[in-house]
């Protein structure tokens, strides 16, 4: 594909097409802010999408490239954005120095007007370091170490994802509230954004005065967790507190079953796709961004479309591609242009639109200060397989939090304790 | 540590090494007869629990258990037949590159007709659940895994000693010249080890699924790890791979309850060791093939 697009032999309409505009706008003067326009008007506006597709967070890329790729069918089906249709460029995140070569890539070559995606913490964090130097706006769809938002926040970059202290606030305070567990165990995926989701769920048990009785870090990829498991046996938590991810996830919940565990298990986070594999084996509780079976009419109406497109229901990864792709689209049409800095501006403090409001039931808003948008999480449990509808219907919800009525800031990183410091918009 | 705890911990390293000495075993048997370290082992341990994923629905667990790696050692068989054997006479960074190149080819081939997202495979009905014995607690399935590994050695072990085919694959092993100078063609001989080397692969695949899920990339960390079990066991030993992956087991096994930040990198340090001190390998001896 690359060869065929970088063949000088090709006639490059862009090129051709840049060039007579720019003679046109030198001859006609006064024109000159016209004429580009119409110009333009032929090309797509493209956004890239930086997704894993290969390692242990891998079997979330299909499900963020289904929900992107939805999300700009059904823009351009009502006319794209400033008329322009729009087009997706999807690429594979794979670590984080392939990240940052493929959005170089997208950047440079493929002259997108944002990126977004992202799902692991690490690779978030170089990317943004790469669109803050190049001024092109991101959208992290997928990403949860708290440093995204906090020390390491860049003016370029939002985030749709939740961070980790609004996960771990949402899932702590409901379990320490409603199952009344102090001791804690924590198991961790041992990179960065392991790490981060460790610090703020020990914040949290310290500050409501519970014991640390162990914890383990546990290199990423690691398929064999029944050594870890009879740690935890030996150490007689009440509760087992996972901070892993991808893969990973699977392969502990279900051998944490198989070996016949039945101390109370709860994550930090949790990815459908990861819970779904697990299948009946599954139980514990989980904070979740977005589940299908939300009750609310735009939610259901959404996965309905989704699932005749693609066959199955989006997880939690094809919502958050979903709405960064639509973020995008309202930012464009917000600051009329395509320029990064006038993007941004037009989302700093920016509310989701009508025509795609977040699908929660409740106004939803970046905030200006550390670009995170605010919104609710679901505490779910792992329903009994008697109960299933479906194979996929694995979760009930238990509870919204914040609770309707309640403020979203409740849950998210107080501005006090933030280090985030945006860069001046130039 | 309690010594329920000590006899949890070992039996749980002693699964984690059964299923090393399976996939050790396939590599170390084609090696020895074949002369091609396989790089798509790790890739047909995959496919093997793929397989099982798609046939336990008609054939159940135990139907599965039987065909997926009669399935894949048959896939062998026909990669043995139609690439491999132009290579024999090649140098063998050959073999080394096919396997390699099939290794990817099937990664990819797996991610196309299955996609990336993993497949749910839940723990066999009749295994569910765990086996208390005193004070000690294990898992019914886990105590499966070790129950068919020692079985199949013992199989193998018997294959190889008492059957006829058994004896031609261990003389043409060891001296393929004069099998032939006996009128015995190793042509087939060489398929069938093939196919039943990445038969083995299969199985601990299948055998996986319950506990590690089934996903693309299943077979990474497992198939590094056979290379180094049959590298501490001596290249082409099969009782150095069973004990060699026994070892391995109980050392990364017991690194997680020390440190178990450094328990990937346990086994490579206990490889640098032994190749230190006995550079063939535990077993390893001298092959006037291979010199």
């Amino acid at each position: 594909m690359a060869t065929y697009r970088d063949a000088p032999s090709r006639p490059n309409r862009r090129q051709f097409l840049a060039t007579a505009g720019l003679a046109a706008a030198a001859a006609a003067g006064t024109q000159e802010l016209a004429f580009p326009a119409i110009v333009r008007a032929q090309e797509p506006i493209r956004i890239g999408q930086l997704i894993p597709f290969t390692g242990f967070l891998g079997a979330i890329g299909e499900y963020g490239k289904q929900g992107a790729t939805l999300a700009v069918e059904e823009l351009n089906e009502k006319g794209g954005a400033l008329g322009r249709k729009l087009e997706l460029i999807t690429e594979d995140e794979a670590n984080p120095g392939v990240a940052v070569q493929k959005a170089r890539k997208l950047i440079e070559k493929d002259r997108v007007v944002a990126i977004e995606g992202l799902v692991s913490s690490a690779s978030c964090l170089a990317v943004g370091d790469e669109v803050q130097r190049a001024k092109l706006l991101m959208i992290n769809a997928g990403a949860n170490s708290d440093e995204i938002r906090s020390k390491r926040c860049h003016r370029y970059v939002f985030s749709t994802e939740g961070c980790n202290t609004q996960y771990v606030n949402a899932i702590g305070n409901w379990l320490i509230r409603e199952r009344k567990v102090s001791r804690w165990y924590f198991l961790t995926s041992d990179y960065a954004f392991g790490h981060d989701l460790l610090r703020v769920a020990r914040n949290l048990l310290q500050a409501n005065k519970g014991t640390e009785v162990g914890s383990d870090l546990a290199p990423t990829g690691t398929t064999d967790f029944s050594q870890y498991i009879t740690k935890m046996k030996a150490a007689k938590p009440e509760l087992i507190f996972h901070n892993l991810a991808g893969a990973d996830v699977t392969n502990f919940l279900k051998q944490y079953a198989e070996s016949g565990m039945t101390i109370e298990v709860a994550g930090g986070v949790i990815d459908s796709a990861f819970a779904w594999p697990v299948g009946e084996s599954l139980r514990g509780h989980f904070p979740i961004i977005w589940w299908h079976e939300l009750n609310n009419a735009a939610s259901r109406a959404w996965a309905a479309r989704y699932v005749k497109r693609w066959g199955r229901p989006p997880d939690n990864q094809a919502y958050g591609d979903y709405l960064a792709v639509h973020a995008i689209a309202q930012a464009i049409e917000k600051a009329k242009s395509t320029d990064g800095a006038k993007l941004v501006q037009a989302l700093e403090g920016h509310t989701l639109t009508a025509a795609m409001d977040g699908l929660k039931g409740r106004p939803l808003t970046f905030r200006a200060w550390d670009h995170q948008l605010l919104q609710p999480m679901y505490v779910v449990a792992a329903r009994d397989k008697a109960k299933w509808k479906d194979k996929w219907d694995i979760f009930e919800i238990i509870g919204e939090v914040p609770a309707r009525g309640a403020a979203l800031e409740d849950i998210a990183i107080p501005k006090a304790e933030s280090q985030c410091q945006l860069e001046p918009l130039s | 540590m309690t010594p329920a705890v000590l006899a949890e911990f070992l039996l749980n390293g002693l699964v984690l090494g059964a299923l090393y000495v399976l996939m050790a075993l396939g590599l170390s048997i084609i090696f020895g007869m074949v002369g091609i370290i396989n790089f798509a082992h790790g890739a047909l341990f995959t496919l093997g629990a793929y397989a099982a994923y798609q046939l336990q629905g008609a054939l159940g667990f135990s139907g599965a258990l039987v065909a997926a790696p009669v399935a894949v050692g048959l896939l062998g068989m026909l990669i043995e037949a139609t690439l491999l054997r132009r290579l024999y006479l090649q140098d063998p960074l050959q073999g080394l590159l096919l396997t390699f190149g099939l290794a990817m080819v099937l990664e990819q081939g797996i991610r196309l007709v299955w996609g990336l997202s993993p497949k749910q495979f839940d723990v066999p009905a009749g295994f569910a659940g765990v086996v208390q014995l005193g004070t000690l607690t294990y898992s019914k399935y886990r105590s499966f895994i070790l129950l068919s590994v020692v079985l199949l050695i013992a199989g193998l072990a018997l294959f190889l000693q008492k059957t006829p085919v058994g004896v031609i694959v261990r003389a043409g092993s060891r001296d393929p010249m004069m099998v032939r100078l006996l009128g015995i063609s190793l042509t087939p001989v060489l398929t069938l080890v093939f196919g039943l080397g990445t038969a083995f692969a299969a199985l601990a695949g299948v055998l996986s699924a319950p506990l590690a899920g089934v996903q693309p990339a299943m077979g990474v960390n497992v198939g590094t790890a056979a290379f180094v079990v049959v590298t501490i066991g001596g290249l082409g030993s099969l009782p150095g791979a069973i004990i060699s992956g026994l070892l391995v087991g109980q050392v990364v096994s017991l690194s997680i309850y020390f440190q178990p930040r450094v328990a990937e990198a346990s086994m490579y340090v206990l490889m640098a060791v032994i190749l230190l001190l006995r550079p063939r390998g535990l077993m390893g001896e001298r092959w006037e093939k291979f010199d």
